[in-house]
């Protein structure tokens, strides 16, 4: 059992989690993952490590409720715990002094590319980071990037917060204005990651994109994973999460993700069903 | 001596059609007459010939005769001095290529139903409830690891703690089992049974860690910090693939990824477990092993109209247990034989919606022994299926071996071990099952364990390597 130590509502429907996890705590790096159970009728889902505090073991997630086993996590309360956290899986980040590097962040993918960004800059790299969301109350974690970044430029789809536009707008401009970047990292839904290594794959700068295929036991036995990179058959959870970005195929990667659309739906409509009857 | 009736005693089980629509075990077992009567065909021989073709060697007359006696006590007793999972053996053993293979009555009439005897003597112990727990010997202090919770392991476990040592058991997924409770289903090996010998070896004292990924959450040589011995029974977990164009569309599953959802996840039980499984009309499985029947079984389980079986060679090549192949021609799965994949067609939302055939013939035997196939040039032809399941076999996983650096592994990416010993090229390191051998038996992977058992044993309280 893993008990919930700490939850906070980021922003409507993006929750975080402290679990009491000693042991994937003190191993944890930048860019792994872990993969929990949150009952004996529940499903394995992966979450990336948000911050892994290895004094006092606890693990932090940052999760999008987005159907029946987010939704149901997102339930849960400090006390309670879930029955199954596994990990740390995945290969780490490759962490090194590649010069100046930008750090993306879409969505829930900022808490994801924050432990990657503290790396980077504490291996000696100049670190610019661009975040975006939707909207102004979507925008997460603006402080902590801010702690872990020379410069820190700021999206939103529809222009509520700092700057109109996408990240991958920032980007543009960026490399317009002439900054030389050696690497770039990029983290958010599929189609913001397709949409940087569009902007990039011109000028040939090197873009690491972590991928979020479903997964269901996450050690590499199973195969649900696997994703195309560079017309070869990879499986994300142990050969990744982390590929070349210009080597994805992002197409192959959307198709395979709505393989179980229709039982999602029918899962979180009975979810919801419940939860307003008993509710 | 009366003579031996000419035939087994028939185990009664599920019609086809009644079984197919639920995941409930197939036969039913002996009931204590049937059991005595089938007991009695036994010859009792002074030079058991059976008994050389268990890989644990078994005293099988010593059992069954034991059960003739309607000593059924007796019967487990002798049982589990060579085998601790008897209600598992005795379901899942290929017999007729072991120990029935070799019965003398082979020579002239069908062999002693070994494995359904072994089946009731064990299912007897567990009705009756009581169940001994034999005597540990005193503590020795000394602490070892075991890695992974399938056959080879639990009974390497099981052993060394009743040696005296303490032992922990870890296992990368939720519960442990292995292949047992991911792999093997429900129809054949009921998880309540799998579950029952796990709680048995906890309750002898192994201490069980579910969830740790050993060279993720701890590797090799931390364990190694902590423990004066490690274990590795990791079993071939790693799913093959055909590299065929088109195999990464959706609805095309490894037979892991398909029994994991069905047996591991009770996907057959969706919405009240929240894992899915693809419901397929038109299920196409490729291979001809035990893996194979127990994807097209489950898929005619889970509503299949059609159910196919694609294998390349013939049906006398098969290597699925003869029980399962007649099973599951009984329940309706179609054969298609000398037949070879090598292209998917896919629809527009990259769903799998056929597969392009070869036909094949056979030509001289290869280092199987089985005769090779040769496709027909020209013979292409395409099936239709809305799901295939790819069960053409596994290799070792290699997360151990790429954490453990100075571990030696074989061209498969199989763990090297001494045969006689279990032990590795690494010190303190000792492993077996199908780690160290490749896809092989639950038997095999069991009595693995059980020689590295003893030789750990050695190991610790020498020193001696
Ligand atoms: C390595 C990895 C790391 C991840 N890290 C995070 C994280 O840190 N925070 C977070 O919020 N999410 C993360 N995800 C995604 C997360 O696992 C899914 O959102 C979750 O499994 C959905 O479960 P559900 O039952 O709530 O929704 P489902 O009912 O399974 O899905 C609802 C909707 O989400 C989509 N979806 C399903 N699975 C995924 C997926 N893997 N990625 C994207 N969309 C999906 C479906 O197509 C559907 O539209 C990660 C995924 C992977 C593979
Ligand atoms: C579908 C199917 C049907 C079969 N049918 C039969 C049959 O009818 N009769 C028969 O005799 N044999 C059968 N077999 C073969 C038999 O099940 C195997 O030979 C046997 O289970 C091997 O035992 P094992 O202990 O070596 O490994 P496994 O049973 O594979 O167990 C290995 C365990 O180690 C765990 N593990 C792996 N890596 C790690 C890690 N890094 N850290 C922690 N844990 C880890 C795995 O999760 C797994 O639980 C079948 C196999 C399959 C897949
Ligand atoms: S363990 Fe298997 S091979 Fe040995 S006697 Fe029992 S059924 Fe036969
Ligand atoms: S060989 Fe056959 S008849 Fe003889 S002891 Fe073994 S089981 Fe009985
Ligand atoms: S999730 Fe099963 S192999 Fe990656």
């Amino acid at each position: 059992m893993f008990k919930i130590l700490l939850k906070k509502e980021l922003a409507p429907s993006i929750k975080l989690f402290e679990f009491d996890a000693p042991l994937i705590a003190r191993k944890a790096k930048p860019g792994q993952f872990v993969v929990l159970r949150i009952n004996e009728e529940g499903e394995r889902i992966p979450l990336t490590i948000a911050d892994a505090k290895k004094d006092s073991g606890r693990l932090v997630i940052v999760f999008q409720e987005v159907g029946k086993s987010t939704k149901l996590l997102g339930t849960l309360n400090v006390g309670d715990a879930i029955i199954d956290l596994i990990g740390p899986l995945g290969k780490p980040s490759e962490i090194e002094k590649y010069g100046t590097v930008v750090c993306i962040g879409g969505g829930v993918g900022t808490p994801e590319i924050y432990p990657v960004a503290r790396a980077l800059k504490q291996a000696g790299n100049k670190v610019i980071s661009i975040i975006g969301a939707r909207s102004k109350n979507l925008l997460i974690m603006e402080p902590e990037m801010k702690s872990v970044s020379d410069e820190l430029y700021i999206t939103t789809d529809d222009g509520t917060y700092v700057k109109k536009g996408f990240v991958t707008d920032e980007l543009k401009r960026l490399i317009s204005e002439g900054v030389k970047i050696d690497c770039i990292f990029a983290v958010g839904p599929v189609i913001m990651m397709k949409a940087v290594t569009d902007v990039t794959r011109p000028y040939n700068i090197k873009t690491i994109v972590s991928l979020n295929p479903i997964m269901l036991d996450a050690t590499g036995m199973c195969g649900v994973c696997r994703v195309e990179v560079g017309g070869e058959t990879k499986f994300a959870c142990v050969d990744g999460p982390e590929f070349d970005g210009h080597k994805v195929n992002f197409d192959l990667l959307v198709k395979r993700l709505r393989t179980y659309i229709k039982d999602e739906k029918e899962s979180l409509d009975l979810f919801e069903k419940h939860s307003a009857e008993c509710g | 001596m009366p003579k031996p009736l000419p035939n087994k005693i028939p185990m009664r089980e599920q019609t086809p059609q009644e079984r197919v629509k639920n995941f409930k075990e197939v036969p039913f077992g002996y009931t204590e007459e049937e059991a005595v009567i089938e007991a009695k065909r036994c010859l009792a021989c002074k030079k058991p010939s059976c008994v050389a073709g268990c890989p644990v060697e078994i005293d099988i007359p010593g059992f069954v005769s034991r059960i003739a006696e309607k000593d059924f006590k007796g019967a487990i007793k002798v049982l589990k001095q060579k085998n601790v999972l008897p209600a598992i053996c005795g379901r899942v053993c290929p017999q007729e290529d072991q120990c029935e293979k070799v019965c003398v009555l082979c020579k002239k009439m069908e062999p002693v139903a070994i494995g359904r005897l072994e089946r009731f003597a064990a299912d007897w112990e567990a009705k009756s409830g009581i169940v001994d727990m034999p005597e540990k010997k005193p503590a020795t202090g000394k602490r070892v690891a075991v890695v992974g919770a399938g056959p080879a392991g639990l009974v390497f476990a099981g052993d060394l703690v009743q040696m005296g040592h303490e032992v922990t058991l870890f296992e990368a997924l939720h519960k442990a089992g292995g292949v047992l409770v991911y792999g093997i289903p429900e129809f054949r090996l009921p998880k309540a049974i799998v579950q029952r010998e796990v709680e048995y070896i906890e309750r002898l004292g192994v201490k069980l860690m579910t969830s740790f990924v050993v060279g993720n959450t701890q590797t090799v040589d931390e364990l190694l910090q902590e423990y004066d011995a490690v274990f590795l029974g990791t079993g071939a977990g790693l799913p093959w693939f055909m590299n065929l164009p088109g195999e990464n569309y959706s609805g095309i599953y490894s037979a892991n990824e398909y029994l994991v959802r069905s047996n591991l996840m009770k996907a057959y039980l969706f919405p009240q477990y929240d894992t899915p499984i693809v419901r397929g009309k038109r299920v196409a499985t490729i291979g001809g092993g035990n893996v194979a029947m127990d994807s097209a079984r489950t898929a005619l389980r889970l509503g299949a109209e059609k159910s196919m079986i694609i294998y390349r060679r013939s049906k006398t090549e098969m290597p699925a247990r003869i029980e399962e192949v007649h099973h599951a021609e009984e329940e309706g799965i179609q054969f298609e034989f000398l037949t070879l994949p090598v292209k998917y067609y896919g629809d527009e939302n990259g769903w799998v919606k056929e597969m392009e055939c070869l036909r094949m013939e056979l030509g001289e035997p290869d280092a199987s022994g089985r005769r090779r196939p040769i496709n027909i040039p020209g013979s292409e032809f395409r099936i239709p299926a809305d799901t295939v399941v790819v069960a053409i076999g596994q290799s070792p996983n290699p997360l151990i071996p790429q954490t453990t650096p100075d571990l030696q592994v074989g061209k498969h990416g199989n763990i090297i071990a001494d045969e006689k010993t279990g032990k590795s090229t690494k010190k303190g390191v000792f492993a077996g099952g199908d780690i160290v051998t490749g896809a092989a038996t639950v038997i095999l992977a069991m009595g693995a364990g059980r020689i590295a058992a003893k030789s750990c044993d050695e190991y610790l309280k020498t020193g001696i390597w």
